[in-house]
């Protein structure tokens, strides 16, 4: 067994891990955080996607061990309970980027690792580029697209990120 | 997976000493390759020694008129580095096609290289431009680096620190992918040195990266796409699987690498 202790969602956590857990197996078994999703567990669909030190990194991919004494953001921790929802979430609402939601959370915090890297103003072509690592399996990837272009310009006028 | 003990050393001498004294034990950078093969059971190390916790191992700098990139730096880190975005762009580049943006900020440089899968992106590069694989041992020529599939010249108890690249006069990477894997169905990459010129491709070879010396030869004389003219490519030793026939990748050899030298050329 191995200690880890991992910020998740801005919370401390110590957990006594056995080192082949993988990062997705830990937030969705030991914390219950089941909105972080395994889609392929082959590295190839990004249903798992969550921020390490903030950048999104796939969590079917990372071992638990590996996250020691860094911070972990899943989808649970963009918005908390009952409070209004981050404005991807909400863009993702507003312009149906959901439809089964299976892939959602991964593509949301992709989302917002590509505002990130790639500021408010994101083109489709830009948007269509950088979501290649996320697959929808409803295959309604046009909304979408829309979801995140409009969530990205909200972010703009909002204090979360 | 099947179980393994985890260390994490804090320098390479305590990792390097960590694979002496447990055999088998195998090394983990990113993990993008190892974890999917560990979790196929393919792979069953007792022993896994994690790179990501040596201080320096990721740095990028210019050392005199090479550029030098850590073995543990992210395929993000070198896509984003002004430093090789000044000194050698085709390679950012190359780092920005890498799989996808979250494949990007966890694989590194040295787990690729030490990979040496035959559809990778880097050996292209560390071929073309010459570069030198720098080990807790030695210091390894491309040349001799890579050794057919999958395999190359390191030890098993052997550690890339960093990888030197002279710096070329031009320089181009086109890759093809596979749109389902992201992988180089055909890359190419083109490098206009002090010397010499030198084409290598990735993805297309049964036995992994290769060069190309007849293109090398004719670009030499006149570093213009058109001398490629005519050119062709022989399919022997080529992979040919249910992605493309080996007919039809050495064609793309000789078109990928046309615009490999447009692009070189073009940058200026
Ligand atoms: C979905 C997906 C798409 C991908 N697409 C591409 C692509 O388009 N092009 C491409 O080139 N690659 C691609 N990759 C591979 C990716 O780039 C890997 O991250 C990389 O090949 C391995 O680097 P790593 O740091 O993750 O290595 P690890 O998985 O940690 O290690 C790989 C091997 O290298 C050894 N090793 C690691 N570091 C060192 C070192 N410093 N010295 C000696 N041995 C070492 C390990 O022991 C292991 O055997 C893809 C991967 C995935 C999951
Ligand atoms: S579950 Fe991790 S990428 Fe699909
Ligand atoms: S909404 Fe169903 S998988 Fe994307």
């Amino acid at each position: 067994m191995a200690k880890i202790s991992i910020i998740v969602n801005g919370n401390p956590v110590n957990a006594n891990v056995d080192p082949r857990t993988l990062l997705v197996q830990f937030l969705r078994e030991n914390l219950r955080l089941t909105g972080t999703h395994v889609g392929c567990d082959t590295s190839q669909c990004g249903a798992c996607v969550v921020h390490l030190d903030g950048k999104a990194v796939k969590s079917c991919t990372t071992l638990a061990v590996m996250a020691d004494g860094h911070e972990v953001k899943t989808i649970e921790g963009l918005a908390a309970d009952g409070a209004p929802l981050h404005p991807m979430q909400e863009a993702f609402r507003e312009h149906h980027g959901l439809q089964c939601g299976f892939c959602t959370p991964g593509m949301i915090m992709t989302a917002i690792d590509i505002v990130h890297r790639k500021g408010h103003e994101l083109s489709d072509h830009v948007i269509r580029e950088e979501l290649e690592g996320n697959l929808c399996r409803c295959t309604g990837y046009q909304n979408i697209v829309l979801s995140i272009a409009a969530g990205a310009k909200a972010m703009a006028k909002s204090d979360l990120a | 997976m099947y179980e393994f003990k985890y260390h994490r050393p804090a320098t390479v001498r305590q990792a390097a000493n960590l694979l002496v004294k447990n055999e088998d034990a195998k090394l983990i950078a990113g993990g993008h390759t190892l974890v999917p093969v560990m979790k196929q059971r393919l792979a069953s190390p007792p022993h896994l020694v994690d790179l990501s916790h040596i201080e320096g191992l990721n740095g990028i700098e210019m050392k005199g008129r090479s550029l030098v990139i850590g073995a543990t730096a992210t395929h993000a880190e070198v896509a984003n580095s002004p430093i090789v975005g000044e000194a050698i762009p085709a390679l950012a580049d190359l780092a920005s096609q890498i799989g996808d943006p979250a494949v990007r900020h966890r694989g590194t440089i040295g787990g690729s290289l030490a990979n040496n899968d035959p559809t990778a992106d880097y050996p292209a590069a560390v071929l073309a431009l010459g570069a030198t694989i720098v080990t807790n041992k030695r210091r390894l020529k491309a040349e001799e680096y890579f050794q057919g599939l999958f395999s190359t010249a390191l030890e098993p108890d052997e550690i890339i620190t960093k990888v030197m690249f002279p710096l070329p006069k031009k320089a181009a990477y086109v890759k093809f992918r596979n749109q389902a894997s992201r992988y180089a169905l055909v890359g190419v990459f083109v490098a206009k040195r002090p010397s010499d010129v030198r084409v290598a491709v990735t993805g297309a070879g049964s036995n992994g990266v290769f060069r190309v010396t007849a293109f090398e030869e004719a670009l030499k004389k006149r570093f213009s796409h058109k001398v490629l003219d005519g050119l062709v490519v022989s399919a022997d030793g080529l992979n040919n699987d249910l992605h493309g026939s080996a007919e039809y990748r050495a064609h793309l050899i000789a078109v990928v690498a046309r615009r490999a030298v447009e692009a070189a050329t073009a940058k200026g």
